[in-house]
């Protein structure tokens, strides 16, 4: 296929007759057909979680009914307080919110030192180093799931909490290094120089001048990791066993399991779950899509 | 292999993995500034070398052995029995398939629809910012209750038999969706379209940014029609990350795992088992860790080569295309 030569920028003037064969008004109206298909499309996306709210208000006679009920009725919120009474499951919200919270906060500490390290200085074996470190973003996490099983097992990590930090701590360093790096790097040398002039060492320059200036950086890859440790599933059904350490994803995963589903209490504790993500990528999407085209995001 | 990329910029094609310039001032003496650049790295990196890499090795070590998990006993070195029993494993090569028909009926829909919606929110109309959250819902949900739900919407008396039998009538009667191999998997392929648009659209979205206005216009005087223009200009100038959206699909669409273990659990008898369910059941379950291995492995170098294959292609047809 040979693309259409077009020069740059070129002013030449086209026949007027042609300009004019472009059909502008032959199909339907472009802005109308153009909401209709988003509008269908958006509907396709929104109604599974509609419907997932009208269930988590209905009772257990009801959730699988034919037909189905879109408006409960009765409405109960019964099953909003069985999830969060019953079975621990505030706990599991807790849980879920240290490990995310302690998981983020040592990542972002760890891989902004690297990514300073990388953006500001020359040093033997930093290419190197760099292109090991890219490897990390190109493994799928479930690949590693075995020997890292075998790891823990060896630390005494397993069925710990500390063991899942560790692991979600060490998954996240690869992408929230090359995120904070790019940033880092953009920012002027000059001010460093300038304030090594004024006697500041790296560490006082990595703390007062980079770390405040990539603050959208640092935003973007909070968001992420905290995210990811929030949600992740795999890891923490294969290393947790005591019932009182489960996270809110394996809660509700063996909400399922139990002899025959209870649909209505497994989407009040799924919506539960949601909504603090819902929220927050609400607020902060413009961080979501700087993340999301600044790299890889393996999900 | 390029598994990042920045689709802003327009050299997106080029290798990532230039640490930026700014060393070439260094700050400091060099001796001491190399020293400062190691402590600064061996906190996380040390990490990351024992998280990752040492797995990575160890993943490669463990498939050559019928692992022991017990603590204290030894484990027997098998040369390459896991893999031989790989090959003379039907199930093994259910989950391949299964694998590859999930990638295959997911990733080409993920990247029409998504490009095909990127193209319909590129232009500054009203209500642009709320359509775009309500295609990425789905992306930011937890892969765990999306899974929970499509399995509701797929029950025998759910929300899809009812559409498809009771309402419209396509089907003669109620597809049990969960309980068969292949309806199981377009049930699970169908979670994985449904998820993945907003992800591809958001891609597509910042690389349309870059292309350049003036060629558009220029080709819309030139007579050139919305189908060629998109060819002709849209086409090349998304071309890198058209390449990324693939690549990364496709090794996404090989890992697929909690969706099937939550619909299906691999079920019924291994029917429906992809090679990463097949993998965490044989180590987790039968406790044949060396076997898992040999599967991980197998999986992580068949999606390398085809990433490579993926790229090298993506780069004959941008030579093309320019």
């Amino acid at each position: 296929m040979t693309a259409t030569p077009i020069p740059a920028g070129g002013k030449r003037s086209a026949p007027a007759g042609r300009r004019d064969s472009v059909p502008a008004g032959r199909r339907l109206p472009a802005p109308a057909l153009r909401y209709l298909v988003l509008t269908v499309g958006a509907l396709i996306m929104v109604l599974p979680f509609a419907y997932m709210v009208s269930t988590s208000f209905k009772s257990q006679t009801y959730v699988l009914s034919l037909p189905p009920q879109f408006v409960p009725h009765p409405a109960t919120t019964a099953n909003y307080t069985q999830a969060w009474t019953g079975d621990n499951f505030s706990r599991y919200f807790v849980n879920s919110l240290v490990v995310a919270a302690v998981s983020t906060t040592l990542s972002l500490l760890l891989s902004s030192m690297m990514a300073y390290s990388f953006a500001r200085f020359r040093f033997p074996g930093r290419e190197v180093l760099f292109k090991l470190l890219l490897l990390g973003l190109m493994i799928p996490a479930m690949m590693l799931i075995i020997p890292q099983f075998v790891l823990a097992k060896y630390l005494h990590l397993i069925d710990s909490m500390a063991g899942l930090v560790l692991f979600y701590v060490g998954s996240s360093l690869s992408l929230n290094t090359f995120l904070l790096r790019g940033f880092f790097a953009a920012i002027p040398v000059e001010l460093e120089q300038a304030m090594q002039v004024d006697g500041a060492g790296a560490i006082v320059r990595y703390w007062r001048l980079i770390l405040p200036l990539a603050k959208p950086a640092l935003a973007t890859a909070t968001i992420f990791t905290f995210l990811g440790s929030w949600d992740e599933f795999a890891w923490a059904l294969t290393i947790i066993n005591t019932p009182t350490k489960r996270t809110l994803p394996i809660a509700i995963a063996l909400f399922q399991g139990q002899n025959s589903t209870l649909w209505g209490l497994v989407f009040a504790a799924s919506i539960i779950a949601v909504v603090p993500v819902i929220v927050v990528f609400l607020l902060f999407q413009r961080y979501f899509v700087q993340g999301l085209t600044a790299g890889a995001v393996k999900g | 292999m390029t598994a990042v990329l920045d689709v802003r910029t327009p050299s997106a094609g080029s290798p990532p993995a230039r640490p930026g310039r700014a060393g070439r001032r260094p700050l400091g003496r060099p001796a001491r500034s190399h020293l400062t650049a190691y402590l600064f790295l061996a906190p996380g990196f040390a990490l990351f070398l024992l998280l990752i890499i040492y797995p990575v090795i160890k993943a490669f070590q463990m498939s050559f052995y019928d692992w022991n998990v017990v603590a204290g006993a030894t484990s027997q070195f098998t040369g390459w029995a896991n893999y031989v029993k790989a090959y003379h494993d039907p199930v093994f090569w259910r989950g391949l398939a299964n694998s590859a028909f999930y990638m295959a009926v997911t990733v080409p829909p993920q990247i029409a629809l998504g490009l095909f919606v990127a193209t319909l929110l590129n232009n500054k109309a009203p209500g642009r910012a709320l359509f775009r959250v309500l295609f990425y819902l789905p992306v930011v949900t937890s892969w765990v209750v999306v899974s929970l739900l499509f399995q509701y919407l797929f029950a025998d008396s759910g929300l899809v038999n009812w559409m498809l039998h009771d309402v419209t009538h396509l089907t003669s009667h109620r597809t049990s969706w969960l309980s068969g191999r292949w309806t199981g998997m377009v049930a699970v392929s169908a979670l994985g379209v449904w998820k993945g648009i907003g992800w591809s659209m958001m891609i597509f979205l910042a690389a349309l940014q870059g292309v350049p206005k003036e060629l558009l216009e220029s080709a819309e005087v030139d007579g050139a029609g919305r189908w060629q223009r998109f060819r002709a200009v849209t086409l090349p100038s998304i071309w890198p990350a058209a390449a990324f959206v693939t690549v990364m699909l496709v090794i996404g669409g090989f890992n697929v795992f909690i969706s099937v273990l939550l619909m299906t659990n691999g079920g019924p008898a291994d029917s429906t088992q992809v090679l990463l369910t097949y993998m965490y059941k044989q180590a987790f379950t039968y406790l044949n860790f060396g076997y898992g291995s040999a599967i991980a492995v197998l999986l992580t170098l068949g999606v390398f080569v085809l990433s490579a294959i993926q790229l090298r292609a993506f780069r004959g047809d941008a030579e093309e295309l320019a």
